[in-house]
């Protein structure tokens, strides 16, 4: 049997070569890395692979057990599916930033030590930054530039928190850490920066939305669920992570009604969600921890089927806003389909994906004795059917029409939209056939098909939808209306904004002081110097010396200007040269040797 | 993008499709209100059949608790998102844009 690879390295190699491939080539070459990488995933063997001494510590490319393996394999399954969906484009930005993308964040699930595993985490940034500028818009760079500066400051945290951490005689093994001491809070911080905290993540919802119809998919999957692993190895089982995630999953729900870029909506959306996996860590029993790899699992399946449903619609009308769609269901029925779908799956209906993990989360809440926390997350169960569930189909693809006509997703998007739809439908009615032995502690006998939930979560979702009935029918609905949202991207946004205006003025003022001084007088002196200072020092020398010789002024002067052409013309005499190259070296070796003699 | 396909294909009946005919949507809302009654009507018979589903907590088999709970919770969701939040949050669409540096002021207008 053959070797296994680090799946981080199949897809980093197969990121560098993109660019050096055109057309179809490329296009087939794309498809085949998450194609060997699924191969490779099968000849993978459980233990630690792939250490490297580097100075006193050893890096661990390959810690492979049921945690890695399950983020592996919803990770290589995404990644094919995303390169599916862009792959008729065969826009390189799209292709090399999902490939990197993807081996970053394999690299971090796979480490085994805090050192790669920070180096690979610095590299998703980059995934993603490509992936903003894929939009290849004036916005889209704009907030490439924002994700990277956000990102950045993450990583300095993140950084600072390591080093702390070490310093402080932690070691850089990358197991349950816990939060005491300086370093693990900085680290701690440092992940909830990339897991979309509140605000610490207002980066999601505000630049996701830029990003090119196929970059969001890999953007969705990786960065958020990545911190959510890495949450889980580090911090499992930290009573403050159960209210950062209740506040995650109930406030964006808000945001998301008013909104109305139906992208901003999915962003929001992804938080709530995202908010139940940081309660599943929270709680820290081996039921919450399993849900969270099962939510995850699920999570980024139907959340990158709802990106590409609406970013088909971004392909074929240009829009993205509920204000300027509606009908589309005529046109597009089988992304409309699609998009149902992953509505379906968030929304936890029975028989869908969302449905067999979200619960586990929910009854391990309740199994604890959290009776507000689990009564948040039913609120937030509920309004994430609300806003994603309803919201983003009904103003899509229902609704009032507005008159777009249009063609069908083309099929490498709807093959695309059709096997992640595949896995949403096939992991919710089938729970047991793979998603739940692939869990850490599979499962922990957990049923999700019982009488009472499915009643119960059918009242709970069609009450739901019938009180947005009713509401639009009475006109109580907010309207869709075009407009910015505030958020925390305000103090980055609006304060950036200040930081900049101040640093114009102070640092522009400064420079052109500067540039006063050195172009006025410095330069000038230096250009005076090197045009005529040396003859003038040799005038200095050589006039006294004349004078001595009892040359007279008119001889002198007639010296001091063949003296200047001949220094401008560098017209020296070959013993005069030697004679200064000497004096040179002597002096230099005078310098050193009573330099070092000191020294 | 392509934006020029919007105005390609043009259905030569023009009927409206399924979902979107009004005699339509008023039979998915009536469905809808059925089902909301079955499920009502379930929760009472297993109530005074006496089955138990193994709640978490007791007030879960209340009849109709997460009916109750969906649809005042969904209700206040919206209402609170309108009154509340959207008075406190909403800007300008063009909010950001006019803190932005001049040369990018002409071009910020190309994003559909």
């Amino acid at each position: 049997m053959p070797e296994a690879l680090p799946p981080s390295l199949i897809f980093l190699v197969g990121a560098a070569l993109i660019p050096f491939l055109r057309g179809r080539l490329r296009q087939v070459f794309a498809l085949a890395v998450p194609v060997v990488a699924f191969f490779n995933y099968y000849l993978l063997s459980r233990g630690v692979h792939w250490r490297f001494e580097l100075l006193d510590f050893e890096l661990i490319l390959g810690r492979v057990d049921s945690w890695s393996l399950i983020f592996l394999h919803v990770f290589t399954l995404l990644s094919f599916i995303g390169i599916l969906y862009v792959i008729r484009d065969n826009n390189p930005l799209d292709l090399v930033g999902g490939l990197l993308y993807a081996g970053s964040a394999m690299g971090v699930v796979m480490a085994g030590d805090i050192l790669t595993m920070f180096v690979f985490w610095e590299m998703l940034t980059v995934g993603a930054v490509l992936c903003l500028l894929a939009r290849k818009t004036v916005e889209s760079g704009k907030a490439a530039v924002r994700y990277l500066l956000v990102h950045l400051f993450g990583g300095g945290v993140l950084m600072a928190g390591i080093v702390v951490h070490i310093a402080e005689g932690g070691s850089t093994a990358f197991d349950q850490i816990g939060l005491e001491g300086v370093g693990s809070w900085l680290m701690f911080i440092g992940f909830g920066i990339n897991c979309a905290w509140p605000v610490l993540g207002a980066w999601l919802t505000d630049t996701y939305p830029e990003a090119s119809i196929g970059g969001v998919v890999f953007m969705a999957t990786f960065t958020t669920k990545t911190a959510v692993y890495v949450l889980a190895r580090t911090f499992s089982g930290e009573p403050t992570l159960i209210w950062i995630g209740v506040i995650m999953a109930v406030v964006p729900i808000f945001y998301a009604v008013i909104e109305n870029d139906l992208r901003r909506v999915l962003a929001y959306s992804l938080i709530n969600q995202v908010g139940f996996m940081v309660v599943g860590v929270g709680l820290g029993t081996t039921l919450s921890l399993d849900g969270t790899a099962a939510h995850a699992y699920c999570h980024i399946l139907y959340k990158a089927l709802l990106f590409m449903s609406i970013g088909s619609v971004i392909y074929r009308t240009g829009k993205s806003k509920a204000t300027e769609l509606g009908g589309l269901v005529r046109s597009m029925p089988l992304t409309c389909l699609f998009c149902c779908i992953g509505a379906a799956s968030i929304s936890a209906f029975p028989f869908f994906s969302g449905f067999v993990s979200k619960s586990m989360i929910m009854s391990a809440a309740a199994d604890g004795g959290h009776v507000l926390v689990w009564l948040a997350l039913l609120f937030a169960s509920a309004g994430v059917f609300h806003h994603a569930g309803i919201k983003i189909p009904f103003f899509a693809f229902f609704s009032h029409d507005s008159g777009i006509r249009c063609k069908e997703a083309p099929i490498n998007q709807l093959l695309a939209m059709g096997i992640a739809a595949f896995f949403c439908l096939f992991i919710g009615t089938f729970p047991d056939s793979f998603l739940y032995p692939m869990l850490p502690n599979l499962a922990s006998g957990y049923v999700p098909y019982t009488f009472g939930h499915v009643l119960d979560q059918y009242s709970l979702l069609l009450f739901s939808a019938l009180a947005f009935t009713l509401l639009m029918l009475a006109g109580l609905y907010p309207a869709e209306v075009r407009a910015v949202n505030l958020d925390a991207e305000w103090f980055y946004r609006r304060g950036g904004a200040v930081v900049y205006r101040l640093a114009d003025r102070i640092l522009n003022s400064l420079n052109s002081a500067v540039a006063r001084i050195v172009q006025g007088s410095v330069i000038g002196g230096l250009t005076r110097f090197f045009e005529s200072g040396s003859a003038r020092i040799a005038c200095l020398v050589m006039v006294p010396l004349w004078r001595l010789s009892g040359r007279d002024e008119e001889q002198i002067a007639q010296g001091r200007v063949s003296l200047a052409a001949r220094m401008r013309s560098d017209a020296f005499p070959v013993g005069v040269t030697v004679f200064g190259a000497v004096i040179l070296l002597g002096l230099l070796s005078l310098v050193y040797y009573t330099a070092f003699r000191r020294g | 993008m392509n934006p020029s396909d919007s105005s390609s294909s043009p259905d030569p009946a023009e009927m409206p499709t399924w979902f979107l005919r009004p005699q339509n949507v008023r039979r998915v809302i009536a469905g809808l209100a059925i089902a909301c009654g079955l499920l009502v009507l379930v929760d009472l018979v297993v109530l005074l059949s006496g089955v138990d589903l193994h709640p978490h907590f007791g007030w879960e088999r209340w009849p109709g608790f997460y009916a109750v709970f969906g649809f005042v919770m969904c209700s206040l969701l919206v209402l609170v998102s309108r009154f509340i939040v959207r008075p406190l949050v909403m800007r300008g669409e063009n909010y950001y844009q006019r803190d932005e540096v001049s040369d990018f002021k002409s071009e910020n207008q190309t994003d559909a």
